[in-house]
C-alpha cells in the first residue's frame, strides 16, 4: 500500500497522492489552495480557465490536468504564479459584461470571490464590452451569457451526469459562445432546474429564477469566507 | 425544397454510415450540395446519427468553411494573408466585389456568388491568389479578377476559369490546376531522385524495433515546426497498447507562408504514402490517416488515385508487400478552414467529428490518440524523409545538414524576393544565403517560421537554419525596406484571434488586448509603458496557453520588440496631460447619445 503512494513537494511542503490523482486533487485533500475556476468535483477536467496553472520541476501545467508524479517539485503560492493569475481573472472581467453590483450571483460567484482572494479590485486591462445575448425562455432558468466565461461545466454536467446534451458550444475564438439543444430558446430544450448543469455555474451565468437577492449582503457564502477556505481547513484541521 | 433536404441529409449519412466520428465529412457534403448546414439539416444530421442537434451546430459553426446561413453557388475566397497583401491582394478584393456588387461577407441578390476572405491559402509563391469554391486562382491582378467576376456572372461554374494548366502533376487529369510547383532547388533527399518502394522493401525485411532504431539512428525530427524526434514518437506510440494503431499524416499546412507540403502531395505522393506505410510498420498500425486542409481540396481526387493504385498493387491493405499480418490502409480527411487543426490533438478531433479543439493532455497521441488508439501524428515532409534513410541508410541522412539537424530542409520561401518558391537545402545554412538564393534584393526583416515563428532583423540573418537556431516549419517570408512591420505584426494578430479555438482563457482574450494595445501605438498614443504591458501580457500568454497557437502567438510583436526596438521606441511618449490615452471619450458616449437622441456636452 506504502508502495502506491506518491510523495512530491507543493512549496516545499510534503504531500501525498494516490497514483491517477492530479496535482489539484492531493492538494485538495492535503489542505493546500490552488485557486482554480473550471474545475468542479464530479467532472472531468479539462484546464480551459488555466487559473489553477503551477509550476511543475519548472514547467508550467495546470494542476487540475497534470497527474502527481513522485519526487515532482511544484511552486504554487509565488508572486510570478499569483502575478499570471490575476492577468486571466482580469482578462475573464473584461471579456464579458460583469456587474457584480447587480448580479444574481454576487456574493457566491467564484469569480468574483477568486478576485478578492488574489486582491484584485479592478480589472488593469480595457472593457471590451462584447455584444451577448440573454435567454429568459424557460420557466426556471435564465441564461446570461454577458457572464459566461466559457468554463464548460454546464456543457460536461448536462452531458456527463444528467445525460441530456442540453449545453455545447458553438463558434470559436472570441466568438465561442455557449449554445444549447435547440433551434434558440433554452425553453424547448429538457433543462430541468433540478439538473446538476442548471446549478453548477460559478458565476452568474445560468440562474435559476426567484432566488436572487434573498441572502443579505454579509452574510453570503463569500462574505463570510474567502474562497478556498473550505480546502485550508482540513489542514488545520490535520 | 424540405424534402429536397431531407433526402439530401438522408443519402450523405447513410454514405458515411452513419457514422458520428464522420461528422466532418457530413457536415462538407451537406454544406457542398446545400450551399450551407441550416438547422433544419442540422436536427436531421443529429437523428440519422445518433447526435443532438447542438453538436453538429457545434462542429458547424467551429470551422470556417462551413455556415449555417446560405452561401452561394459559388463561393470566391480572397486570401487576404499579409503577404498577399503586398502583392496587390485588397486591390484584387476592391475589384472582385465591385464588379459583383457586393462587400466581402456578402452574396449577390442572385444568390449565386459569394466573396469572403480567408488567411494563408498555401499559395504565397504565386500571391495574390484566391479559392473559388476548390478551384485555386493564382498570379492575380485587377484585370484577371475583372475577367473572373464576370464569367462567374455570365456561368457560375469555377472549373471553367482555369486556362492555363501549371507544372508537373499539376497537369494531371485529375488535378487540372494552375497552380505551379516553383521548386528552385531540389535536394537530395526529397526532391531529387528516389529508388520506389525500396525504403518499404527494406523496412519489411527488418522487424519494426530495428526500423525504429534506424530513424533513431537518423536523427530525423518533426518537420512540421516543433521538431520533436520521430524515432521517440513511434517508439512511445508502438509501445502503448490497443486494438489498433494509428498513423495520421499531418497535410493541414497552416502556417501562412508555408507551402512546401503542398508541393509534396502533388509530385511525391507515392513518397509520402510509402513513408507512412512504414511507420505504420514500425508502430503495428492498421489505420491511417491523410489530414488533408480544405484549400487542398483541388489535390483529394488525384490523392485518392494515388491510393488506390497502390491498394491494386498490393502496397495497402491486408498484408502489405504480401507480409502476413502487416494490414494497413489509408483514408483521407479533408478540413474545413481552421489552422488550429494543424496542432496534433487538435487534428485528431476533427478526424473524430469534432470540433477541432486541441485535447486535454495528459493522455498524449502516442498513449491514446485518434479513437482512443495510440497514434503517432506526423508530418508530411518527416514521413517523405523515412523511405530515403531506410533505403540509403540512416548514417548517409545524418550526414547531410547539420549535428544537431540532420538532413535537408524544405523552405518555401515567399514575399520581396525575386525567386519565391520552394527550395531544399541542408540545414544548417545561414538565412543570409538563403536570401541569396531567392533573390532577397534588399530584405529589411524576415519572419521565420511564419506567424509563430520569429521575426529576424538583418544583424540575424547570419544565422543558421536549424532546430536550434532559426528553427522554422518551412514558412519564410521576406519584407522589403518599404514594408510597415507593425502592419505585418498586426496582421499576425488578426491571423491568430481568427483563428484561435477560444478554448482557454488567455489565447481567447489575450490576443485582442495584445492587438489593441499595438493600435493604441499604431494611432500614435503609444507610451513608455506600453513594452512592459505587451512583455507581461505575452508572457502570462506564452505560459499558460493550453496549445502551441496561444503559446506562440505573442511571439511576432514581443520578437518585434526584441529585434527592431526602434519601430516601439520613437513612437512611444508620456502622455501630456494625466488622461488615459487609449480611453475614447467621443466612442463610449456615442451609443448613449444614439439611444438619447442628442449630442453630449462631452467629448466633442
Amino acid at each position: 500500500m506504502t508502495d502506491e503512494t506518491i510523495t512530491f513537494t507543493i512549496d516545499g511542503a510534503q504531500v501525498q497522492a494516490r497514483p491517477g490523482q492530479t496535482i489539484l486533487e492531493a492538494a485538495d485533500e492535503a489542505g493546500i489552495y490552488i485557486p482554480r475556476l473550471c474545475y468542479a468535483e464530479g467532472l472531468t477536467p479539462h484546464g480551459s480557465c488555466r487559473v489553477c496553472t503551477v509550476k511543475v520541476n519548472g514547467r508550467f501545467q495546470t494542476a487540475c490536468t497534470q497527474p502527481a508524479a513522485d519526487g515532482a517539485v511544484v511552486e504554487n503560492d509565488t508572486d510570478e504564479l499569483n502575478d499570471m493569475r490575476r492577468d486571466l481573472v482580469d482578462m475573464l472581467f473584461v471579456d464579458g459584461n460583469h456587474f457584480c453590483s447587480f448580479c444574481e450571483a454576487s456574493g457566491e460567484c467564484e469569480l468574483q470571490a477568486t478576485a478578492y482572494r488574489l486582491g484584485i479590485t479592478a480589472p488593469k486591462y480595457q472593457f471590451l464590452w462584447p455584444r451577448r445575448e440573454l435567454d429568459c425562455s424557460h420557466p426556471e432558468v435564465f441564461i446570461d451569457r454577458n457572464r459566461c466565461i466559457l468554463c464548460g461545466r454546464c456543457v460536461q454536467a448536462s452531458r456527463d451526469v444528467d445525460g441530456k446534451c442540453v449545453f455545447e458550444f458553438a463558434g470559436r475564438g472570441p466568438e465561442k459562445r455557449l449554445i444549447v439543444n435547440a433551434e434558440a430558446n433554452l425553453a424547448d430544450t429538457d433543462l430541468s432546474e433540478l439538473d446538476k448543469a442548471a446549478e453548477i455555474c460559478p458565476v452568474g451565468a445560468i440562474v435559476i429564477k426567484r432566488r436572487a437577492y434573498r441572502t443579505p449582503v454579509g452574510q453570503r457564502k463569500y462574505d463570510k469566507v474567502p474562497i478556498g477556505s473550505d480546502v485550508e481547513r482540513k489542514r488545520r484541521d490535520a | 425544397m424540405s424534402n429536397d433536404l431531407e433526402s439530401t441529409v438522408q443519402q450523405v449519412c447513410e454514405a458515411q454510415g452513419k457514422d458520428r466520428t464522420r461528422m466532418l465529412d457530413i457536415v462538407r457534403e451537406v454544406q457542398r450540395r446545400l450551399g450551407c448546414v441550416p438547422g433544419a439539416a442540422m436536427d436531421r444530421i443529429a437523428a440519422a446519427v445518433g447526435a443532438h442537434r447542438n453538436e453538429v451546430e457545434s462542429v458547424v459553426t467551429f470551422y470556417a468553411f462551413l455556415s449555417e446561413e446560405p452561401t452561394g453557388e459559388v463561393v470566391i475566397r480572397v486570401c487576404d494573408d499579409i503577404v498577399d497583401r503586398h502583392a496587390g491582394a485588397l486591390r484584387v478584393l476592391q475589384v472582385l466585389g465591385d464588379e459583383l456588387g457586393i462587400a466581402p461577407g456578402q452574396t449577390t441578390p442572385d444568390g449565386k456568388i459569394a466573396l469572403r476572405t480567408t488567411p494563408c491559402i498555401g499559395m504565397s509563391d504565386q500571391a495574390p491568389s484566391a479559392l473559388v469554391n476548390d478551384v485555386v486562382v493564382t498570379y492575380l491582378s485587377p484585370d484577371k479578377a475583372r475577367r473572373i467576376a464576370r464569367a462567374l456572372k455570365k456561368d457560375p461554374n469555377p472549373a471553367e476559369l482555369v486556362t492555363k494548366i501549371g507544372d508537373g502533376n499539376n497537369a494531371h487529369e485529375l488535378v487540372g490546376s494552375m497552380v505551379y510547383n516553383n521548386v528552385r532547388r531540389a535536394g537530395e533527399v526529397l526532391l531529387g531522385d528516389h529508388h520506389a518502394n525500396e525504403g518499404l522493401r527494406k523496412a519489411l525485411a527488418m522487424t519494426p524495433a530495428e526500423v525504429i532504431r534506424d530513424v533513431k539512428t537518423a536523427r530525423l525530427r518533426g518537420r512540421g515546426g516543433a521538431g520533436f524526434p520521430t524515432g521517440m514518437k513511434w517508439d512511445f506510440t508502438r509501445s502503448s497498447p490497443g486494438e489498433h494503431r494509428c498513423v495520421l499524416c499531418n497535410a493541414d499546412e497552416g502556417e501562412p507562408g508555408t507551402f512546401k507540403d503542398r508541393v509534396l502531395l502533388t509530385e511525391r505522393p507515392d513518397l509520402l504514402f510509402e513513408g507512412m506505410t512504414i511507420a505504420a510498420y514500425a508502430v503495428g498500425a492498421d489505420l491511417g490517416v491523410l489530414y488533408l486542409r480544405a484549400e487542398y481540396a483541388y489535390l483529394y481526387n488525384f490523392l485518392q488515385h494515388v491510393l488506390q493504385a497502390r491498394r491494386e498493387a498490393g502496397l495497402l491493405g491486408r498484408g502489405v508487400s504480401d507480409k502476413q499480418g502487416f494490414d494497413f490502409d489509408i483514408r483521407i480527411q479533408l478540413g474545413a478552414g481552421a489552422y488550429v487543426c494543424g496542432e496534433e490533438t487538435s487534428l485528431i478531433s476533427s478526424c473524430e467529428g469534432l470540433r477541432g479543439d486541441p485535447k486535454t493532455r495528459p493522455p498524449f497521441p502516442a498513449n491514446r490518440g485518434y479513437l482512443g488508439y495510440p497514434t503517432t501524428v506526423n508530418n508530411v515532409e518527416t514521413l517523405c524523409c523515412v523511405p530515403p534513410i531506410l533505403d540509403r541508410g540512416p548514417g548517409w541522412f545524418s550526414g547531410i545538414g547539420s549535428e544537431g539537424s540532420p538532413g535537408t530542409k524544405l523552405l518555401s520561401i515567399c514575399g520581396d524576393c525575386r525567386r519565391p518558391g520552394v527550395y531544399e537545402v541542408p540545414f544548417g545554412m545561414s538565412l543570409r544565403e538563403v536570401l541569396d538564393l531567392c533573390a532577397a534584393d534588399d530584405p529589411a526583416a524576415v519572419q521565420m517560421g511564419g506567424p509563430s515563428g520569429t521575426l529576424v532583423a538583418p544583424g540575424d540573418f547570419a544565422r543558421a537554419i536549424c532546430y536550434d537556431d532559426l528553427a522554422t516549419g518551412g514558412s519564410v517570408m521576406v519584407f522589403g525596406a518599404q514594408r510597415n512591420l507593425l502592419e505585418v505584426v498586426h496582421y499576425f494578430l488578426e491571423f491568430f484571434i481568427e483563428e484561435s479555438c477560444g478554448y482557454c482563457t488567455p489565447c481567447r482574450v489575450g490576443n485582442v488586448l495584445l492587438q489593441r494595445r499595438l493600435e493604441k501605438i499604431m494611432a500614435g498614443r503609444g507610451e513608455p509603458g506600453d513594452l512592459p504591458f505587451l512583455q507581461r501580457l505575452g508572457a502570462t500568454m506564452r505560459a499558460t496557453a493550453r496549445c502551441g497557437l496561444g503559446q506562440t502567438s505573442p511571439n511576432p510583436v514581443l520578437t518585434a520588440m526584441e529585434h527592431f526596438p526602434d519601430l516601439f521606441g520613437p513612437r512611444l511618449h508620456e502622455p501630456a496631460d494625466r488622461f488615459e490615452p487609449s480611453f475614447d471619450l467621443a466612442a463610449a458616449l456615442r451609443e448613449a447619445e444614439t439611444v438619447a437622441g442628442r449630442s453630449s456636452v462631452h467629448g466633442h
